[in-house]
């Protein structure tokens, strides 16, 4: 069993499954971090990221699979969850290794694996396309700050930049620390210094008067379209996990 | 603007909008044109209530003021409450800056008779235009209708809303007649008809001018109260099937009474909301619009009550064992989309999969099958058939039992852990 250590990128992973290849490796696992050679683990190797043979992994791919099939193991490992990789690499092994498209061979572990990847990353997209809640800023930005379980800013993109097209936008992710900022005519990826807006007299005042209103009033349209003999705490907490509160605004 | 008026009018008109089930915000395919604001295609919910109903438009009346009187209504003219009304600005102005924050899809707008049919409608009309032309704005716009308004306001309705819809109330006539006194079911049916007639128009007129406006492009629904007054499942769905099928329904809508009024016509304060039931006929409801069933295989003069235990296709399958057990590697996809514990989604991927292999009891439950209930109905790869000499009856049984198994183990870990 050889590990394999890549440093977390899709190029990495396909440079990866290109020295499975090479080396004829058969029991491999492949995980994201940093090298440290160790003499106590021989058989740990380090995948040095190489656009050249990467290119060359999805030009094969490609002849074997549509172009959807390409688009959800980018979205699959771009998502970044934890210790996928292994099932990513294997459903580009058994594409290799068989002679048709096999995308929907659902009984198999590996094409079962991604779909279930997929689902998971589709749903928390979906969340965020929900659960966002922008605040105007006095420069007539409005932000939204989010915390997602797998990274999935990048793929929210097209939706906002489709509904807010007349109104300037940031969406921020906290734990990853880096945003999108729409300026009204593109995108762009940025990340904010928060050291100077920490003290909770300025967050008051960067937002714009009617912000705190429109808040209240959201709050008690909330309250009000609830029916309370038909309450069922059960599904509400399955609709919205306690884990997305802390930025809705209605739930703050 | 003075908020804490805007406040107290949006309680009101909040609250008492709550009974009108009907919420969903997809179905369109309004773009987002001109750099404006919005679009209605993704039909997304924002949030939920403690209830666990989905939060996706603002929900509003235009008014509570109302000249009828309608039993199991809260708004009805002779209910003692606040009564108050927006204006046509505050409307737009709440829309759009909801909208710009993500709190909601879009406007969700209805409206107590304030004079006559007419003269309401062209309200909420004029709501629904300013925000089009004024605001730029594309998100949806659903309007309900009021019964009896005029074919011109209607037509004007469809050119700016996604969607109208007008609320039967009661599954019959009879029903209606009871609660409803003053109004009519052919002021219901008369609108309705305007607009299937003017949107099949608009569609074909749609395929040769590219250009030609978009008319009520998410269609037209409505909603019934259930448990209000004594129909049965049958009459209901029945009822159901004949306006999908007569008006190009979307959606029928069915919403369990929540006893508000104490009236000798209705049921008394303290009974509970008809949950179960209501949710029994939305599945009922799917297998019509989804699954190829008949409304007659669902319910009939035999079974006029669906089953409050069980789903209404298992319900089915265990009337029906002799169409059992089927072949998952070998039958038709409308036949496994009959198997109880198959859904749309599991049944699509049966079909692509058992092109590479036959399946097998442990993918089949990857793939997303509920083994629970489908296992008595199919075989598959393997040898083993857990149907055995098993009547509907002992099925039913054995998986209630699992089911309450499962639910009792389920409140026991719950208990040791406090
Ligand atoms: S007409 Fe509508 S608002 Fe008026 S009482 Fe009847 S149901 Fe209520």
């Amino acid at each position: 069993m050889y590990t394999l250590v890549y440093d977390g990128t899709f190029e990495g992973l396909l440079t990866a499954v290109f020295e499975i290849y090479d080396r004829k490796l058969f029991h491999v696992k492949l995980i994201k971090g940093e090298w440290r050679s160790s003499a106590m683990f021989e058989e740990v190797l380090q995948v040095i990221t190489d656009e050249r043979r990467a290119t060359r992994v999805l030009k094969g791919l490609r002849k074997k699979l549509s172009a959807a099939g390409i688009q959800r193991l980018y979205i699959a490992h771009m998502a970044e969850m934890d210790n996928e990789e292994n099932a990513i690499v294997g459903f580009i092994r058994y594409v290799f290794d068989t002679d048709v498209n096999i995308e929907e061979d659902y009984g198999n572990k590996y094409v079962m694996r991604l779909s279930e990847i997929l689902k998971m990353v589709r749903r928390e997209k979906h969340r965020m396309e929900a659960f966002i809640r922008f605040r105007k800023l006095k420069d007539g930005i409005y932000y939204a700050a989010v915390e997602p379980d797998f990274n999935v800013l990048p793929l929210l993109i097209r939706h906002f930049k489709n509904r807010y097209t007349d109104q300037k936008w940031i969406i921020y992710d906290i734990k990853r620390r880096y945003g999108i900022h729409y300026d009204l005519h593109d995108t762009q990826y940025i990340t904010l210094d928060f050291s100077e807006v920490n003290k909770s007299s300025e967050v008051e005042n960067i937002f714009t008067d009617d912000e705190q209103v429109y808040q209240q009033l959201w709050k008690s349209y909330f309250t009000n379209v609830n029916i309370v003999a038909r309450k069922n705490t059960k599904l509400h907490l399955r609709h919205i996990p306690k884990r997305y509160w802390r930025h809705l605004t209605e739930k703050i | 603007m003075n908020a804490e008026r805007i406040t107290e009018k949006l309680n009101i008109l909040a609250d008492a909008a709550k009974y009108d089930v009907s919420c969903a915000s997809s179905g369109s395919k309004r773009k987002n044109e001109n750099k404006g604001l919005g679009n209605a295609s993704n039909g997304i919910c924002h949030s939920y209530t403690e209830d666990g109903r989905c939060v996706s438009l603002l929900k509003i009346l235009l008014t509570n003021h109302c000249i009828f009187d309608c039993a199991y209504c809260v708004s009805r003219k002779n209910n003692d409450i606040k009564r108050a009304a927006f204006t046509v600005q505050e409307v737009v102005d709440l829309t759009i800056n909801f909208y710009r924050r993500n709190y909601i899809e879009g406007l969700f707008l209805s409206s107590g008779i304030f004079k006559d049919a007419d003269y309401t409608m062209e309200r909420l009309v004029r709501v629904a235009k300013k925000l089009r032309t004024e605001g730029n704005f594309n998100g949806y716009i659903h309007l309900k209708s009021i019964p009896g308004a005029s074919d011109e306001l209607m037509r004007e309705a469809g050119l700016y809303a996604d969607r109208l819809s007008i609320n039967l109330e009661m599954p019959t006539e009879a029903g209606l007649k009871l609660l409803a006194p003053e109004k009519n079911r052919q002021d219901m049916i008369n609108p309705m008809n305007f607009l299937k007639n003017e949107i099949i128009l608009r569609t074909e007129e749609k395929k040769f001018f590219k250009k030609a406006p978009l008319f009520a492009p998410a269609g037209q629904s409505t909603q019934v109260i259930i448990g209000a007054t004594p129909e049965s499942d049958q009459q209901v769905l029945q009822s159901a099937s004949y306006f999908y099928k007569n008006f190009n329904l979307k959606r029928v809508y069915y919403s369990g009474y929540v006893p508000v009024l104490a009236d000798k016509r209705l049921p008394a304060l303290n009974t509970s909301v008809p949950m179960v039931r209501e949710n029994r006929l939305y599945q009922a409801d799917w297998l019509m619009r989804f699954y190829g069933f008949h409304v007659n295989e669902i319910v009939n003069t035999q079974n006029p009550l669906l089953d409050l235990d069980i789903d209404p296709k298992l319900s089915w399958a265990i009337r029906n064992m002799q169409a059992f057990p089927i072949d998952i590697n070998k039958a038709d996809v409308q036949m496994i989309l009959r198997v109880p514990g198959i859904g749309l989604l599991s049944a699509q991927k049966i079909v692509s999969a058992r092109k590479f292999a036959k399946l097998s009891w442990e993918q089949l439950k990857k793939i997303g099958v509920a083994l629970n209930r489908a296992r008595y109905f199919i075989i598959c790869k393997s040898n083993e058939f857990e149907r055995r000499d098993l009547t509907g009856n002992n099925i039913k049984q054995f998986i209630l039992a699992e089911s309450q198994s499962k639910y009792i183990k389920n409140t026991q870990t719950q208990l040791n852990l406090f």
